[in-house]
């Protein structure tokens, strides 16, 4: 198992073992992501309360889900690079880093957008956007070092530290964030903790959660197989693999 | 009392040096040789433990971690010379009393620097009191990156004065350097690049 | 122990005979802080309502503008290859380094306090509840900070970065320590902060220290 595991470290194994995934995980993550969007968008009924406006949580709930898991999986990452200094799980952060940075950025700006008809402004200092903003910056942090740190070997190592840092930190966070939140104003009306949430509501929002999981993992793949070519580009497999091309 | 086996190294997708392996024994002295940027001070830093990223064995049949002097000497500029030698003693776990420390400047020709800030001394003084370090510690290996350059005639003679003692003393010496190293010890070399 | 000794006491010496790295901070937290009256305008009303905020955020920047600091001395000048090779312990040695300058740096931060109160109008029971609370958290800034001044310490100019790194993570902190201080004007019980500012202390204290000697070994790896 820990052989298996091991060989698949190696970059050149795994670059070529998995030659042939990303179409198929690009054509899966279009089907759920454009099904799951017809779904939201046109046949989900509109809110008693909020009317249309509800189908931006289609688009921002996913998002802020896959934030915080973004980051779950770059410490994961991490971890395994700073325990068994495996460069595969270098790379994987390294490529995980700017598109968990995008995505929670994703979820500030549709927030926003939908802060807009339900609360009327575009910003609230609320609990889940104020901790959202908290990651953002920790995300923004982890690339600002290894952009500083580039092309040192101990970049990935920095980075790996930093980003178990951070995991330690965030549930800290988020619990005080979230008690700072009902310190200053006492929680009005709450958007996604509805407790009755009807089927055909929750069960597109499930496909999207998926099919936003699928596009994040076909993303990463695509960028870690290219910062694997990026950064073994010296060796003669790469050179072959060009050169066939 | 080192073993080296097939120690390779690349940087920033450049082969430093590949499929490297030699022996130091008690009492020897090797002269590492090779042009500038050929990984001399790769190769030292590899050796004491400051860099990891080298593929191969290094075997040290040592007690305690070998002594080294580096581009960057270890020696703080707002001390004085005595806090800094107690200080580079104390790391190794060598406690000084007054007159260690009185014998050891003597012997490094630092008199009557003792409570001066390092910031005033010159480069050849100041790497002087990082060698404080060498001569205290009852330690077997010495592994010093460059350690002839920036020095006088009278600091010269005094730094190869100690090495020959050293090596008689059964230690070994490690360093690098572009020229001959003047001790009339049987030197043996390993060239980079 | 006695390592850890030692090393207090030669950072010690180094900062007392170059104060001004340690002082400025200081100097930049007063100028920092009396620029927001100028900002804000001089009501005592408006300026005793936002007091624990401004001054909690001036504490967290002078906080992070000393951190940058810390080991970069050490750093560059070959002191911390040699403390690496001597197999002395990094934790160790990173506490000592921390514990020295939070004497130098971090008290005087708490003694300034009251008076710093007093300027924004913060109402005297306040004023002692900010000290404390600064005592509290001040340990636990430096500690965190010590991450990030060891993650950049082979940086030629680290000094935003360290501030981009660590600023998020004080965010609990400055939570707490703020609603410590206006639960104490407003009068209600504050010993529940004292608990929980402690208990991040105790954190920071048990986990700060490994990220950064493990910082610290890597800045030496090159």
């Amino acid at each position: 198992m820990f052989n298996w595991f091991h060989r698949l470290g190696s970059p050149r194994t795994f670059f070529a073992m998995t030659s042939s995934w990303h179409p198929w995980l690009l054509g899966l993550a279009a089907c759920v992501l454009v099904g799951g969007s017809v779904w939201a968008l046109l046949y989900v009924p509109p809110d008693y309360q909020q009317g249309n406006s509800v189908r931006i949580m289609y688009i921002h709930v996913p998002a802020a889900i896959l934030a915080q898991s973004g980051y779950m999986m770059m410490a994961g990452a991490a971890i395994v690079y700073l325990v068994w200094r495996i460069k595969l799980a270098d790379m994987a952060m390294a490529a995980v880093a700017p598109l968990g940075a995008s995505i929670t950025f994703l979820a500030l700006v549709t927030g926003a957008i939908w802060g807009k008809p339900t609360w009327g402004t575009w910003w609230v200092w609320d609990a889940r956007l104020t901790s959202t903003l908290v990651l953002f910056f920790l995300y923004v942090g982890v690339m600002a070092l290894r952009s500083a740190m580039e092309g040192r070997e101990q970049a990935g190592r920095a980075c790996a530290i930093l980003s178990v840092v951070g995991l330690v930190n965030l549930p800290i966070i988020k619990y005080s964030v979230d008690w700072w939140y009902t310190l200053h104003q006492p929680a009005s009306f709450k958007l996604t903790e509805k407790p009755a949430m009807p089927v055909e509501m929750w069960l597109p929002l499930l496909v999207m959660v998926i099919g936003y999981y699928l596009f994040f993992f076909t993303v990463w793949f695509m960028r870690l197989r290219n910062e694997i070519l990026v950064r073994e580009q010296h060796t003669d497999w790469v050179r072959t693999w060009v050169s066939d091309r | 009392m080192l073993q080296v086996k097939e120690l390779s190294c690349t940087r920033d997708q450049r082969p430093l040096f590949s499929s490297l392996s030699f022996a130091v024994a008690p009492g020897e002295l090797l002269q590492v040789v090779g042009a500038n940027g050929s990984g001399k001070s790769t190769l030292l830093r590899c050796l004491v433990g400051l860099y990891t990223g080298f593929e191969g064995e290094i075997d040290w049949q040592l007690e305690e971690a070998p002594l080294y002097l580096g581009h960057r000497a270890g020696v703080k500029a707002s001390l004085t010379v005595r806090e800094n030698v107690t200080w580079l003693a104390r790391l190794r776990g060598v406690l000084l009393n007054p007159d260690d420390i009185q014998r050891s400047l003597s012997s490094l020709r630092l008199d009557g620097y003792d409570d001066v800030p390092c910031s005033r001394l010159s480069e050849g003084q100041r790497k002087r009191v990082a060698l404080a370090q060498f001569l205290l510690c009852p330690n077997h290996c010495w592994v010093m990156d460059e350690p002839l350059s920036a020095i006088d005639n009278r600091g010269l003679e005094f730094l190869t004065g100690r090495m020959s003692e050293h090596l008689d003393n059964g230690g070994a010496i490690i360093l690098s350097s572009h020229q001959p190293v003047p001790v009339d010890r049987p030197v043996s070399s390993v060239t980079l690049g | 122990m006695s390592f850890f000794l030692s090393s207090v006491a030669r950072d010690l010496r180094v900062h007392i005979r170059k104060p001004s790295e340690v002082l400025n901070p200081l100097v930049f937290f007063a100028v920092v802080i009396s620029l927001f009256p100028l900002g804000i305008g001089p009501s005592p009303e408006q300026l005793s309502l936002v007091a624990p905020g401004i001054v909690w955020v001036a504490a967290l920047l002078a906080t992070l503008m000393s951190m940058d600091l810390l080991f970069r001395s050490d750093y560059e000048d070959g002191s911390l290859e040699q403390v690496v090779l001597s197999g002395q312990s990094l934790v160790v040695f990173t506490l000592a380094k921390v514990f020295a300058h939070w004497l130098i740096a971090g008290l005087p931060l708490v003694v300034l306090m009251p008076v710093v109160g007093l300027v924004v109008f913060l109402e005297v029971d306040g004023i002692w509840t900010l000290a404390l609370s600064l005592l509290l958290v001040s340990p636990t800034l430096s500690l965190v900070g010590s991450i990030g001044a060891a993650l950049t310490v082979g940086l030629p100019r680290g000094g935003l970065l360290v501030t981009i790194l660590i600023l998020p993570l004080y965010v609990p902190v400055l939570i707490l320590a703020t609603a410590m201080v206006q639960a104490s004007v407003s009068g209600s019980d504050v010993t529940g902060y004292i608990y929980w500012l402690l208990a991040l202390l105790l954190l920071a204290l048990a986990l700060a220290p490994l990220a950064a000697g493990a910082s610290l070994q890597l800045s030496v790896d090159e």
